[in-house]
């Protein structure tokens, strides 16, 4: 296992082009091309903003306003979340010919489905400084600090989720039908439309569970709220956890690497 | 020189079989009855390998070849590392690039520039390396016009084209290839060759699957047949191909007499045909000659006073066959049996090709043999000393009738046969022939006379 890891640090130069690859090959085509990364989420937000402000006003206390802001500080890293999950449910399957016909390491697959998402986050972070330097929230750079921790700590859980996650889609494909129903499941348990403060007492411990509760609400922390980085030590213990997870996932998917020439 | 470049010992592979609707349907009864893991043990194996050893000794070309089935791709799978065998094991000395499918990794919506890095580079190249063969490849390929247009707009040779540039141009030191010589035009093919005979000459380790024999005779140095999953020859290829030729002529004789069967068979329409071949004994009274005679359709009829009960084709060997070299002294033994004492009989011979051609056809009478008297049991043969025909399969018209061409009994086209030969030549008919040249024109290894 550990022997595989290193040599996939060796195809970093192929999955660095294959992230480039996803890039440019997923608005070939239309008309404003990669502007589709910046206008993607911005519509996602008008959407939200219009159900949660016009719709169904006064839904949302005084802490969380505006709004639209602190609707996208959640939103961003669930999109790179939940569109890394479901693309990686399908990359193996999608990618057979590569598998199956290219001496290739499969891991990269999904890897690269992480990455892209990964892409796609930071290409809507600009978005979400315009608004930060729009609404004049003050922003604390010591603060600001935590920022790449709570990325790498998503990045570590994401891809430790969807490396578990392609390697069982190829043997179980059912998995891929109940994937988006779960996301979304998945989306409302966690507080990207509502603060955990608007969540029942009973009920946060519910919450709690979700790993991506804590992302979320860091992220929130981080960019949102003023004043100190409260949610630090849930995001250590989540740290760990991903770590854990990450390795769990590609034991899993070193454990079955070989099936999956026969099996796509 | 060190170790073998690629050394293969004891390889098993087996490949499962799930009967996967069974599996599904029985998984709820199969967790009530707790016999899950049971369940999901494969119902049918299917050993695609079985203990195959063999070396490569470094800067050998090395083929392989064998029937459908035989196991030759997948045991090219698990040399390039993409399937693994159940058993034995398999080591590589040096980096390998496998030709398996061309362009496997293309991505249709990006342009050809864009791929040949991204290809070259899952290939196990650096970005540099492709960069620095970027228009070699190009040039390779032939797609110097079309390298800024999406791949998806490729023909379906440009792709493989390109596919087949990037791969060959990796550059590995053991070099992997499944058949995949069958791209583009003759020109292209060419190149392909003087690109293997490049590699050959550079010392590197070459292991080619093919069912080109021809080209396993002419660019290997060694080579290994596949059956069913075993090694059934190894060794210098002129003799393993023989080998491998002789055995093919075997099975297609098989499928050539069952064949032949079946076709006896349906011609004693609801009549039964006696087993192994045999023609049935019941004349059909109502048969009836088909009205344009020269239209090739299978079929008997006549009137059986005098009859073919039996045809046999005998090799130069003696033996009974179906599959006969050009060349080779022929004869074809028909039994016959009147049934009352006839004066009047001519017997006739023809044999058609594939589409349905007359190649040559006579009878006694047009050879100016006088019938006299034929009564009970005999047997006429029909002897060819050399059968001048290209390959190919033909067939064989046989007939029994009066002079005034009244038909006792009509066999048309039951009887197949497959020529084989070396030389592929075209047509039908091969004369006996020689080329002379004056001395001003010469040929590499000396004038020899053609094999006519």
């Amino acid at each position: 296992m550990f022997r595989n890891l290193t040599t996939l640090f060796r195809y970093r130069g192929l999955i660095q082009t294959l992230v480039a690859r996803d890039l440019k090959a997923r608005y070939r085509g239309s008309v404003l091309g990669f502007f589709w990364s910046f206008f993607n989420p911005l519509l996602l937000l008008l959407v939200y903003s219009f159900v949660f402000t016009v719709i169904m006003p006064g839904m949302h206390p005084e802490e969380i306003r505006p709004y639209g802001l602190f609707f996208f500080c959640g939103i961003l890293p669930w999109t790179w979340f939940s569109s890394s999950l479901s693309e990686s449910a399908n990359v193996l399957i999608s990618g057979g010919n590569l598998i199956k016909k290219v001496l290739f390491p499969a891991e990269v697959l999904p890897i690269v489905a992480v990455l892209a998402n990964m892409a796609h986050f930071f290409l809507g972070l600009p978005i979400l400084a315009a608004f930060l330097i729009y609404y004049r929230r003050p922003l604390d750079p010591v603060e600001l600090l935590w920022f790449p921790v709570i990325v790498v700590v998503q990045l570590l859980l994401t891809t430790g989720l969807a490396l578990l996650l392609s390697a069982l889609t190829v043997h179980f494909r059912d998995i891929k039908d109940l994937l988006g129903n779960l996301l979304t499941l998945w989306f409302f348990s966690t507080p990207i439309i509502y603060s955990m403060q608007m969540a029942p007492e009973n009920y946060r411990w519910v919450l709690n569970l979700n790993p991506m509760t804590h992302l979320a609400i860091s992220y929130q922390e981080v960019l949102f709220h003023v004043g100190p980085h409260g949610h630090w030590k849930w995001l250590i213990a989540l740290g760990v956890l991903s770590v854990l997870v990450f390795f769990a996932g590609y034991f899993v998917f070193d454990r079955l690497r070989d099936s999956f020439a026969e099996e796509v | 020189m060190s170790g073998p470049a690629i050394d293969v010992v004891n390889v098993s592979k087996v490949y499962r079989r799930f009967a996967r609707q069974k599996q599904f349907a029985t998984l709820k009864s199969a967790l009530l009855k707790g016999s899950l893991i049971r369940d999901l043990q494969p119902d049918e194996t299917f050993p695609a390998l079985r203990g195959v050893s063999f070396q490569v000794p470094k800067g050998c070309t090395y083929g392989v070849i064998g029937r459908n089935g035989s196991g030759k791709s997948t045991l090219l799978k698990c040399v390039a590392g993409i399937s693994r065998p159940n058993s034995g094991s398999i080591t590589v000395d040096g980096r390998i690039s496998a030709l398996i499918e061309l362009g496997a990794g293309f991505h249709p919506e990006i342009s050809g520039r864009e791929n040949i890095f991204i290809n070259g580079i899952m290939l196990g190249l650096t970005k540099k390396e492709v960069q620095k063969r970027f228009d070699e490849i190009v040039e390779f390929a032939e797609l110097q016009d079309f390298i800024d247009a999406p791949v998806k707009t490729y023909s379906s040779g440009m792709y493989m084209r390109l596919g087949f540039a990037v791969a060959i141009h990796v550059d590995p030191e053991v070099l992997l290839i499944d058949e995949v010589l069958a791209v583009g035009d003759q020109g292209f093919t060419l190149k392909c060759l003087d690109k293997f005979a490049e590699f050959r000459r550079r010392n590197r380790t070459i292991l080619l699957v093919t069912h080109s024999l021809d080209l396993v005779e002419r660019f290997c140095d060694q080579a290994l047949w596949l059956d069913k999953g075993r090694t059934k020859a190894e060794g210098e290829p002129k003799r393993v191909v023989a080998a491998y030729i002789i055995d093919v002529e075997k099975s297609e004789e098989q499928e050539l007499s069952k064949a032949e069967s079946a076709r006896l068979a349906a011609s004693a329409k609801g009549e039964g045909a006696a087993p192994g071949g045999k023609l049935p004994d019941n004349p059909v009274e109502s048969g009836e000659a088909p009205a344009d005679m020269f239209k090739a359709t299978e079929g008997r009829w006549g009137t059986r006073e005098l009859e073919i009960t039996g045809v046999t084709l005998l090799g130069e060997d003696g033996q009974p066959g179906h599959v006969f070299q050009c060349g080779e002294a022929v004869r074809v033994k028909m039994s016959v049996r009147a049934h009352q004492p006839l004066e009047d009989f001519v017997f006739g011979f023809g044999i058609f090709n594939a589409d349905g051609v007359c190649c040559y056809g006579t009878n006694t009478n047009l050879e100016e043999l006088q019938p006299d008297e034929i009564s009970g049991e005999g047997e006429v043969t029909f002897i060819i000393d050399s059968l001048k025909l290209v390959e190919g399969t033909y067939r064989l018209d046989l007939a029994a009738h009066k002079l005034d061409g009244y038909p006792y009994d009509y066999h048309r086209l039951l009887y197949s046969f497959r020529v084989k030969s070396r030389t592929k030549d075209v047509g039908i008919y091969r004369p006996d022939h020689r080329w002379h040249f004056s001395p001003t024109i010469r040929f590499k290894g000396g004038n020899r006379a053609g094999r006519g």
